[in-house]
């Protein structure tokens, strides 16, 4: 069974400044196998890949192909050693020919005719068994064919490891299956292909090995008939399954007789396929599931952040239309986003200025608060929030991360918000302030505010929230409350299938 | 103490450290060169007025085109992340447009000329508006768009008045553009004041200054806040609009001429450099208009320095590129950087020194 | 971008406009001349046909008053039949010609937009007998092939001007010399002549800048001299309106200028307003750039002149303060 080693990788270790990126990790790849390489947003897996690729350096650690250690300083030298990669988005010439594309680049293409390759390109894709011919323009091909042209160049290019990042995430079943054929074909070959995906089910269709890395570090090694479903997802979130607690809900259930606050059916936009939804006033529900489920993009139509295709939204009872966040905003929704440094912070801005911006776009372009009055909010805020900054004119952009998470949760309470969503409040900030953040959304939904929290952390959820909201895939799979809501329960929902 | 003056070179002056130090450097260069080179009198002119003469009010005069239209690029810039270069193109129309309602009556009166203003005011806002629907809706790079009327705004300059220089001759105008009686200081000097005057109440009294940082810094982040960033861009670009008409009105009345050739020629690039000097990031965010209106100053006092050195015209702008170049590479990020890293050195430096004269005593 | 390519095509449009009406022009007033005597030159019984190739009225102010006067002097009343061709491109001038010398008129005259690649169509034009004038510019082809090139002199122009300024006889010349675009032909005439003085030592040259036509850019240099409190008694702008910007640096100054004035101001181009100035006596002297070149033309076809140089240079004058009449502003004044 087990084949001769490929490629190791030994106590790799990568900094960032201010994060430790990966910490001690070790992979291994054999011939002939496919390796599903799983975590969590911040796990580690692209910067695992990156510095396989030569995109940056490691400080620390060594890699070996075939018992060599070599040194990959560029993806030149990746490529040297045998090491190609096919990303998400396809990065070949779409206007030019497939045999072109198969070619290009490559020194030893410089005097080859045109024909002469076409043909040679026939002959690889033949044997490969991808359905199309080298003279066809690439752009006119599907991307599932595209992925395989670009798989074809780089088995052509004698790549020994391959590594093929997200290639099914824009493509249908029915390309799904071609490339898994592929792939079979592939490793038939002997090629060791590092498989990166967040779809569960694909992982067990085609993978025979599974590593799973969690914040950095890793967790461990599994062949993939050893590895239930529930286990990956339980290793991938954090929790042992042996340590599933009685941890449950600990929101109040307000659901049975209190007032809806707001109401959404069919509901779409560009991002997020239709789904109802709707929450209690003083209600706290989350979105669970795995990166990549739909849970941000679900909120984030809520919100209107995105385009909205189309659904009938009430707040309060009333139809309204929430296609812009200003819409939202009017009604007395919050959306802190997902993304702080790309969808929250103004990074250059004073705190100051950032905790009013809400609180100044809903009261209008002529009515700007005032300076004395922009300084007290702040202040309060600073205070409540315990926002730990120079003083109140520093830039946003150079507090900590917990901190800037803060001054944004400040933002939206600064507009008495009636419905806050909170989307990965706690991510990235230190455990001290994840707590007072779990505390102050218990707090606000006393208050009658209902809060719609999400979290990769369920254990977070399971203590704030009253009823959760299970995606996979983009769509909803289950909504949990009461007695259901335990980890074990969330575990089994968002692994679906056997487990 | 320390700490009080690190304030005041770290965070007091800021983005104007760079403009404020180019400033003193030009004084205190001509005040070597020549002591008086500052000095300023009272004299009567033609019209029998007391004004004042001398090298700085021909600077400050002399700059008040530049500096209102820095005031308004100010904007675009920081809400665009681009710059118009079609201001003067936009002045020559702005300014025909004034000089064509003031002809078309026997005599000029102030309605005229105040009709004739709004009028200017209105067909600049009309363009400014077109730029900003390029950039703001159509999502095309600033410098692109206006390069349509860069190219072709001279020649609808033209189409207004015909290819003569048409002459207009008044005693309002000559108030606007050169003295008001009784007033020694040149009236466009008092405009710049008055338009500084009104940014600083519109900042006060508008979201404008927010908004337009907020569009500039994180586009994604305004709109997720409830951000118009369209409108906020366009306004921009109107706001610029009404600077370009009272540009383009000053420049006409100093001379009581409009010449849609030379009006305001090659200002458009000045008013970026102001922008620049002023220690605003050309690819948007924050700003501060104070400092585009210093390097305004900046530059005509440099300008005005070489003509007192006969330094000839054709050559000025060779050394007025030198001298921008080294600005702007200073101020450049990589720079400062750099220089930061350095002042770390020296400090820590200092601070073994003093630790082993420590160990030592 | 949508709204870009609309104005593009609105520019193209109303600049097609443009040129069709020119060419409407010309083709009404091909139809007004009802009765059609062809091939024979000069007859005494019907009009006189003349073809001309300009550019057009809007390229300056010069170039309108040169249109004006061809009109006036080859009008119907004076015995023409005037048919007129405007364009900047050289190219849609030469199909003009072409279409003159194919319609069959009697005289063609041209203001080429382009010195070259005019030979062919002036062989034609002499090979169907028609008479070719030059005016206002040079083309790059034989003498053979053209009657006459009536055009200014901007050196001459500059030696008018510099003669005029040593008749004043000043007891010294201090002046400040204000220069067009560096390398034009305006510039290049009207500076030699200043030169020479200068080399000559006698007048001094206080500076000398370019402002390249730029009114405001002569203001502020001639404000650099005052400031400098360097003397001065002459300002030599070469064009008016950057004359006009360096006297408003001396009323600012409160200097005086013009005919009793301490400053001598001299411009060139006789804008009308710029007469003006002189009538008022607040400038001294306005140099001419001629564009009236029809009269000359006229007078040769009409045989009261006769041609012993085939370059004949348009006679310009110099106006003086103490001498202009109104009579001079109406007649030689351009503009309005």
């Amino acid at each position: 069974m087990d084949n001769p080693i490929l490629l190791t990788m030994r106590h790799i270790e990568k900094r960032f400044p201010g994060v430790l990126a990966l910490n001690n990790v070790d992979f291994t790849l054999r011939k002939g196998e496919i390796h599903a390489l799983m975590g969590e947003n911040g796990a580690g897996k692209s910067t695992l890949i990156k510095i396989l690729t030569g995109v940056y350096q490691m400080d620390g650690g060594e890699v070996q192909i075939e018992g060599k250690p070599v040194v990959i300083h560029s993806p030149q030298d990746a490529q040297n050693s045998g090491i190609s990669t096919v990303y998400q988005e396809i990065t070949l010439c779409p206007n030019l020919t497939v045999a072109e594309n198969m070619f290009i680049g490559r020194e030893d293409s410089a005097w080859i005719q045109r024909k002469e390759y076409e043909k040679k390109a026939d002959e690889i894709l033949g044997r490969l068994e991808i359905p199309t011919r080298g003279a066809r323009i690439l752009g006119r091909c599907s991307l599932a064919i595209q992925q395989m042209v670009a798989i074809a160049r780089a088995v052509d290019m004698n790549c020994k490891v391959l590594i093929l990042d997200e290639p099914t995430s824009s493509l249908d079943d029915k390309e799904v299956n071609m490339l898994f054929k592929l792939m079979r074909d592939l490793k038939a070959q002997g090629v060791g292909i590092i498989f990166v995906t967040h779809f569960l089910e694909q992982v067990y269709e085609v993978s025979d090995r599974i590593t799973v890395l969690r914040n950095g570090e890793l967790v461990g090694e599994y062949p993939a008939s050893d590895l239930p479903q529930v286990e990956l997802v339980a290793k991938m979130i954090g929790k042992n399954l042996d340590e599933f607690s009685a941890l449950k809900g600990s929101g109040k259930d307000v659901s049975k007789n209190g007032e809806v606050f707001y109401e959404a059916e069919e509901l779409s936009s560009s991002q997020a396929l239709p789904f109802d939804f709707k929450i209690h006033k003083g209600e706290v529900n989350g979105f669970t599931g795995l990166l990549g489920s739909g849970r941000s993009e679900s909120v984030r139509a809520i919100f209107g952040a995105d385009k909205v295709n189309g659904g009938t939204v009430k707040v309060k009872g009333e139809p309204v239309k929430i296609t812009r966040p200003i819409d939202a905003m009017k009604h007395g929704i919050g959306y802190l986003a997902e993304d702080r440094k790309r969808d929250g912070i103004i990074a250059e801005l004073s705190v100051r200025e950032n905790i009013i911006l809400a609180l100044q776009v809903m009261n209008g372009f002529f009515k700007p608060i005032s300076r004395s009055e922009s300084e007290a909010f702040a202040d309060e805020y600073i205070k409540v929030l315990q926002i730990k900054t120079a003083s109140r004119e520093t830039p946003v952009g150079s507090l900590s991360g917990g901190n800037q998470q803060k001054v944004i949760l400040a933002r939206w309470l600064l507009t008495h918000p009636d419905y806050l969503i909170l989307d990965e409040p706690t991510r990235g900030i230190d455990v001290g302030t994840k707590l007072e953040i779990q505390k102050l959304v218990l707090k606000l939904a006393e208050e009658g505010v209902s809060v719609t929290f999400i979290s990769s952390e369920v254990e977070e959820m399971l203590r704030t929230c009253s009823r959760l909201i299970v995606m996979r895939d983009r769509h909803i799979v289950g909504e949990l409350t009461g007695e259901d809501l335990n980890q074990a329960q969330v575990m089994k929902t968002i692994a679906g299938g056997e487990a | 103490m320390n700490n009080k003056s690190k304030n005041i070179f770290g965070n007091g002056l800021g983005q104007l450290t760079i403009p404020i130090i180019a400033i003193a450097i030009l004084v205190i260069f001509n005040l070597i060169r020549d002591p008086s080179f500052f000095s300023i009198e009272l004299t009567h002119n033609n019209e029998g007025n007391s004004v004042l003469a001398g090298n700085l009010i021909t600077i400050i005069n002399g700059a008040s085109e530049l500096a209102i239209l820095a005031m308004g690029m100010t904007l675009v810039t920081a809400a665009c992340g681009g710059q118009d270069i079609s201001v003067g193109a936009a002045a020559a129309i702005a300014g025909s447009a004034f000089v064509k309602i003031l002809k078309s009556g026997d005599s000029i009166s102030a309605g005229t000329v105040i009709i004739a203003l709004l009028f200017a005011c209105i067909v600049a806002m009309i363009f400014g508006a077109f730029n900003g629907t390029l950039v703001a809706v159509f999502k095309i790079q600033p410098m692109i768009a206006t390069l349509i009327l860069y190219t072709c705004g001279r020649s609808i300059a033209y189409w207004i008045n015909g290819g003569a220089t048409p002459t207009v001759t008044s005693p309002i105008l000559d108030a606007i553009g050169k003295f008001i009686p009784g007033i020694p200081v040149p009236t466009p000097v008092i405009i710049v004041i008055i338009v500084g005057v009104i940014f600083k109440l519109v900042f006060r009294l508008t979201s404008l200054e927010l908004f337009t940082q907020s569009v500039g810094i994180n586009g994604n982040a305004a709109r997720l806040n409830g951000i118009n960033s369209t409108f906020v861009k366009l306004l921009s670009f109107i706001i610029l609009g009404i600077c370009v008409a009272i540009a383009g009105c000053i420049g006409v009345s100093r001379l009581g001429l409009i010449n849609h050739e030379t009006l305001l020629i090659d200002i458009e690039m000045d008013t970026i450099l102001a922008v620049a000097i002023g220690g605003n990031n050309l690819g948007g965010g924050k700003f501060k208009v104070g400092g585009s209106i210093i390097g305004a100053y900046v530059i005509q006092m440099l300008t005005i320095t070489l003509y007192a050195m006969k330094v000839s015209s054709t050559d000025v702008k060779a050394y007025k590129a030198v001298v921008i170049i080294l600005l702007v590479v200073i101020g450049s990020p990589v720079v400062k950087e750099k220089f930061g890293k350095m002042m770390n050195k020296l400090r820590s430096r200092r601070a073994k020194v003093t630790v082993k004269g420590a160990e030592r005593s | 971008m949508k709204r870009a390519k609309t104005l593009v095509l609105a520019v193209v449009l109303v600049l097609s406009l443009v040129l069709c009406a020119c060419a409407k022009d010309s083709g009404d007033k091909k139809d007004s001349s009802g009765n059609n005597n062809a091939g024979t030159t000069n007859t005494s019984s019907g009009p006189i046909k003349v073809g001309v190739v300009n550019n057009p009225p809007s390229e300056s102010g010069y170039r309108e008053a040169n249109v004006k006067d061809m009109e006036a002097v080859f009008s119907k009343a004076n015995g023409y039949d005037l048919k007129t061709a405007y364009s900047l491109k050289n190219d849609d001038q030469l199909q003009a010609a072409q279409g003159f010398i194919t319609e069959g008129v009697d005289y063609l005259l041209i203001s080429a937009a382009e010195t070259t690649g005019w030979d062919d169509v002036l062989k034609k034009a002499k090979e169907a007998g028609i008479k070719v004038f030059l005016f206002d510019r040079m083309i790059d082809v034989d003498e053979s092939l053209y009657e006459a090139a009536v055009v200014s002199d901007m050196a001459k122009e500059g030696e008018t001007a510099v003669k005029w300024l040593l008749d004043q006889n000043l007891s010294e010349y201090n002046v400040i010399h204000i220069q067009g675009a560096m390398g034009s032909d305006a510039q290049i005439g009207r500076t030699g002549a200043l030169d020479e003085q200068f080399a000559s030592k006698k007048m001094n040259k206080v500076v000398q800048q370019t402002a390249t036509w730029d009114e405001a850019e002569a203001k502020k240099i001639v404000e650099s001299v005052i400031n400098s409190k360097a003397s001065f008694n002459v300002i030599y702008a070469e064009n008016d309106g950057m004359a006009k910007g360096a006297v408003a640096a001396l009323d600012d100054a409160g200097i005086t200028h013009g005919v009793d004035g301490q400053v001598i101001v001299m411009g060139f181009d006789c804008n009308k307003w710029a007469l003006r100035e002189l009538l008022a006596g607040k400038w001294n002297y306005d140099g001419q750039c001629s564009p009236f070149q029809a009269q000359i033309i006229s007078d040769i076809i009409q045989g009261k002149k006769t041609v012993t140089s085939k370059k004949i240079i348009n006679e310009e004058k110099g106006f003086d303060a103490k001498s202009l009449t109104q009579a001079d502003i109406d007649n030689y004044g351009l503009g309005e």
